[in-house]
């Protein structure tokens, strides 16, 4: 606006903060640098608060005996080192051979669902980068997965997926004629697929949205130049959409995984506290060790586990893409 | 610091205040006049539940100017709110919990103890049921709650089903109930409805099946003792229902909201093993006279060591936290909720059995439904065992039968060893 006064510090003018200052008045400097620390101190009180803090107060818990017994004064629950870890990560208990199971089912999950999710969003989004009559309807309607409450949209995919009266086996067995019998898809082994089905339709309209904003940053005059060297559709998205994206694919592949991996909602809501094996998610399973066999000494540790697993993949994407994109 | 740093700063510290002051939970404020209390789904839903209470809770006010304020809370949210409130000292006054969590809760050391003199002040010792006081802790120690309202499971039957069928009466062993489950099978309708993936659910039929075929689910030094010859037994047969007798529809194995009570209201479902179920058959459309209720079968030939036993002694108690402001006025609450005319009141309505002895005769409770609750509690009830692991148990023991439902449901062999293998690795849990 015209009447806004110019910021301090911008390229329109001088710096008023030293340059205006009269000589002799040095001591006003060290003041005006606490407002940075004053602005950033809610910031880290809340990270403290919410973050680091109930991290660090889980890490301890891991190393306590925490049960039904100590869980209303837990600071004073039974030393135990690191007797938690041994249990939840030997494989030849039952804890730590379940726990395997239930982080393999997370892994295949995880890959499914975020590699899925982002074909789907990538390509909706690339179909619907040009202008057509009809786009913008079309754009709202895929991100309504995304907009949805996830308790009412889960609740009704369980309603969808009931063997008997759900619309699922209703289409596939009565209309298409495709089975003769009603399969499961909330027990046994459907109930992985069932589970994959749900995440995906809840995770690819994030990955749409996205990839829809990478696109528009690539400037038209690269694809007007691809089809002047005559690339045909498929030649342009390799060479010019796919590279331009990548900043963008980068940061989307890394956030849907880390939601992904860490999902609970979407286990919970459909299987209810007690979720199949074949759909064990590791975040449901650490919630029924720690809620409902009330044993939060090993829920602490499987979270912290799992806490040091992610971190390390975290760290190791990002120093293997940092190190592909330096040598690029 | 110049004006504007201040407010800044001002701003920061009242908004972490303020976040802290959310996070510091419900008080018993106004002077004790108000108490906070955790009221457990018992009726159809939880708005019906409430419109049930409020009115007594209103009679409680003007008896003794102590406002309550209820929340009725569901079943699947419950022991985890209990669990946070005993964790963290904030919370209600008074909650109702499932009696067979008593141990379980009472090992937190979170809720008041009714010793002698306790109970003296909600009327006294000798006005509770024995069986029902029993089951509200573990039995070295006082208990930790009181009974609220009774309940036993029972086998609720269609009678216009049975008539269609030729069947005169209800069967009394489980050798019967698969004769009689498959002549009510066929046409889209099963023998028998059951609840196969709700792990409490599933846990009380291990535990009253289990008694049937001489088994215990924890040894005498409280250590669990799942996968015995006779619980796995146990277990099977109950299983076998659907498996082997084919008279429970597989789709019942993804069953967890009741739908079971659906299926027998809507006539589905010609058999129904449940507790006091008539209230909620009643409001899907059942009346009463379409349905008969008798004790829950047993073996023709039951093996050694096997003990008459038709049902858990279930119901819901009533606890108090320690942290309670108000411990008089939430005790006189307790008080006022197990006096005879709340206990004909509300288990009238809920269709359970009063917890009170002094009110068992009234004509609230002559039905036949509630004539075989209370007969079942009074001869051939058996309370869960009371020990700390006690929720533990019925997490573990409930999922592992849930999974052999879905075994049983995919059409997946369910053999004695498939039995023991997931009782022996549910046991193998319990730290």
């Amino acid at each position: 606006m015209a009447t806004t006064t110019p910021l301090a510090g911008t390229a329109s003018g001088p710096p008023p903060a030293t340059a205006g200052r009269p000589a002799g008045r040095p001591a006003r400097q060290p003041r005006r640098s606490l407002l940075p620390y004053l602005l950033l101190a809610p910031a880290i009180v809340l990270e403290l608060a919410i973050h680091v803090i109930p991290m660090l107060v889980g890490a301890w818990m891991s190393l306590l005996e925490l049960t039904q017994f100590h869980i209303r004064d837990w600071s004073g629950a039974p030393f135990v080192g690191l007797d938690n870890y041994r249990v939840v990560l030997d494989v030849n208990t039952a804890a730590g051979a379940d726990l395997l199971r239930s982080f393999r089912v997370t892994v295949v999950y995880t890959v499914l669902s975020v590699g899925l999710s982002w074909v789907l969003g990538t390509t909706a989004a690339v179909l619907l980068q040009r202008p057509f009559r009809g786009r913008a309807v079309l754009r709202a309607l895929f991100l309504t997965p995304y907009a949805l409450p996830v308790y009412t949209a889960v609740i009704t995919w369980t309603f969808l997926f009931q063997r008997d009266t759900g619309l699922v086996n209703h289409v596939l067995v009565d209309q298409l004629n495709l089975l003769d019998e009603p399969p499961f898809w909330l027990i046994g082994d459907n109930s992985f697929v069932a589970l994959l089905v749900v995440s995906i339709w809840r995770t690819w309209p994030f990955a749409f949205l996205c990839v829809m904003a990478g696109l528009q940053n690539i400037p038209d005059e690269f694809y007007e130049a691809a089809a002047m060297d005559g690339a045909g559709f498929w030649r342009r998205l390799r060479s010019v959409t796919l590279p331009m994206l990548r900043p963008v694919n980068l940061v989307l592949l890394l956030v849907l995984f880390l939601w992904t991996f860490n999902d609970f909602n979407t286990p919970y809501v459909l299987f209810g506290g007690s979720a199949p094996a074949e759909a064990d998610l590791i975040s449901l399973h650490i919630y029924r060790s720690s809620f409902q066999t009330w044993d939060f000494g090993s829920g602490s540790a499987m979270s912290v586990a799992l806490l040091l697993f992610l971190l390390v993949v975290t760290a190791g994407y990002l120093l293997l893409t940092n190190r592909r994109r330096n040598d690029a | 610091m110049s004006r504007r740093h201040l407010a800044i700063l001002t701003a920061t510290v009242l908004a972490a205040a303020s976040l802290i002051a959310c996070g510091a939970g419900d008080e018993s404020g106004e002077g004790g006049k108000t108490l906070t209390y955790w009221a457990s789904n018992q009726g159809a839903s939880l708005e019906a539940d409430k419109e049930i209470l409020q009115p007594e809770l209103d009679k409680f006010e003007q008896q003794t100017g102590i406002k309550v304020n209820v929340e009725v809370v569901p079943w699947s949210d419950l022991l985890n709110r209990l669990l946070a409130a005993a964790t963290t000292g904030q919370g209600p006054d008074v909650v109702n919990i499932g009696n067979t969590w008593s141990a379980s809760l009472q090992a937190t050391g979170a809720l008041v103890e009714f010793d002698d003199a306790t109970l003296d002040k909600v009327g006294g010792k000798d006005r509770f049921v024995p069986a029902a006081l029993a089951a509200a802790g573990a039995a070295d120690k006082p208990p930790a709650a009181v009974p609220l309202y009774s309940l036993a499971y029972a086998l609720y039957y269609n009678k216009r089903a049975f008539a269609d069928a030729g069947i005169t009466a209800p069967p009394t062993t489980w050798e019967e109930m698969a004769e009689v489950g498959r002549k009510l099978t066929g046409d889209g309708k099963w023998g028998l409805a059951v609840e196969g993936a709700n792990p409490s659910e599933n846990a009380h039929h291990a535990f009253t099946f289990g008694q049937q075929y001489g088994g215990d689910w924890f040894d005498s030094a409280g250590q669990p003792t799942f996968d015995t010859p006779q619980n796995v037994a146990a277990v099977k047969r109950f299983i076998d229902l659907m498996a082997v007798d084919k008279i429970v529809n597989p789709s019942n194995a993804e069953y967890a909201q009741n739908q079971s009570v659906s299926d027998f209201a809507n006539g589905k479902a010609a058999m129904l093993l449940w507790q006091a179920a008539g209230a909620n058959l009643k409001s899907q459309g059942m009346a009463p006279d379409g349905y008969g209720v008798a004790p829950v079968p047993f073996p023709a030939n039951p093996p050694a060591g096997g003990k008459q036993v038709n049902s858990m002694v279930a119901g819901i108690n009533m606890a108090v936290f320690k942290h309670t402001g108000n411990l008089d006025g939430a005790l006189e609450f307790v008080r006022f909720m197990t006096s005879d005319a709340e206990q004909v009141t509300l288990n009238k309505t809920y269709g359970s059995l009063p917890a009170v002895g002094t009110v068992a005769a009234d004509p609230a409770f002559a039905a036949e439904e509630q004539k075989v609750l209370a007969q079942t509690l009074a001869t051939s009830a058996a309370p869960l065992p009371q020990v700390p692991e006690e929720s533990t148990f019925e997490t573990l023991v409930g999922t592992a039968i849930k999974e052999l439902f879905a075994d049983a449901a995919s059409g997946r062999p369910v053999t004695e060893d498939s039995v023991r293998e997931k009782l022996t690795r549910a046991q193998q849990q319990m730290r």
